[in-house]
């Protein structure tokens, strides 16, 4: 019994169905930016296991990018969080409806 | 220089009496050590999203993305899997530490945060295992003659494989993600900035 690349598939999908409840379910803020880091996680072990699977290196080039992309999106998180806090004082999502309509 | 599977192979064929464990070979030791760092992953991953301390969440965090490191050299891809400890393990946490520090959140800050969404998270966790369970099947169905793993060309996942693809066929998304990465900076600063009012 050996692993084949189905595995790697079924896994990136638990993780990426654990990242998606962690950013509806969760009311913190930073959790759900870490929560968002787990489901861009998963997307990169399905690109690498693709990358594996069709003898392609394109995969792990587009992962790379993945890469660069979740770095600048958990920098403008992070100082959005960061500006929210001295805002409110808290980090409840909830409280960020100033652009209900 | 990096450990190559069939060094490992020799390393557990040559100590087999020592570990019955890898004495399958190969095959044998792959599975364990897929499924040891699966469940690494799947558990740092359910510990992320029900710790209430975001210091806990952001080390839990470190743990799935190293453990997803080690699949990766086990796919073969040495290269991003040493890029995914440097970038991702190391510098995506530390920001995220650093963050949690300079905020420095009082016990009362982190209270909000019930449970009354968790019926509804679990909901939708259901309706995505279902959907998600009959896509792969699907798919299966549909490329399983193309996915028994190929044998690997020599410089496959290496720095320099990976290296030339990403300075020749892709040079122009390459060049763009440095402009990316230029107007993250300069949103971060004008975004963090302290106003004076």
């Amino acid at each position: 019994m050996g692993v084949s690349v189905e595995h790697y598939f079924v896994l990136s999908a638990i993780l990426f169905v654990i990242g998606a409840y962690g950013v509806i379910a969760r009311k913190n803020l930073l959790i759900v930016l870490m929560s968002l880091e787990l489901m861009l996680n998963a997307a990169n072990l399905a690109f690498v296991a693709f990358s594996r699977a069709l003898n392609d290196m394109t995969g792990q080039v587009f992962m790379i990018m993945s890469i660069t992309v979740a770095a600048a999106e958990v920098a403008v998180g992070l100082a959005l969080v960061v500006a929210v806090y001295a805002h409110r004082e808290s980090l409840d999502i909830d409280l960020l409806k100033m652009l209900k309509g | 220089m990096t450990i190559s599977l069939s060094q490992i192979y020799f390393i557990t064929r040559s100590n087999y009496l020592l570990f019955p464990l890898f004495s399958g070979g190969f095959k044998r030791l792959e599975t364990v050590i897929f499924y040891v760092f699966a469940a690494l992953c799947v558990a740092g991953a359910l510990l992320v999203i029900t710790h209430k301390n975001p210091v806990s969440s952001a080390l839990s965090l470190v743990l799935t993305l190293f453990s997803t490191a080690v699949l990766f050299v086990l796919l073969q891809a040495h290269f991003v899997a040493v890029i995914q400890v440097l970038v991702y393990a190391g510098a995506i946490m530390v920001l995220f530490l650093f963050t949690v520090m300079f905020l420095n959140l009082t016990p009362e800050a982190l209270k909000f945060d019930s449970r009354n969404m968790a019926f509804k998270g679990s909901l939708l966790l259901a309706v995505l295992l279902f959907v998600g369970y009959f896509a792969a099947r699907g798919f299966q169905e549909t490329f399983s003659h193309t996915l028994a793993i190929p044998s690997v060309s020599e410089n496959f996942g290496t720095t320099e494989g990976v290296g030339k693809l990403l300075f020749t066929d892709y040079l122009l998304p390459f060049e763009l993600t440095s402009i990316l990465i230029v107007a993250a900076i300069i949103g971060v600063v004008a975004i963090a900035k302290r106003r004076e009012s």
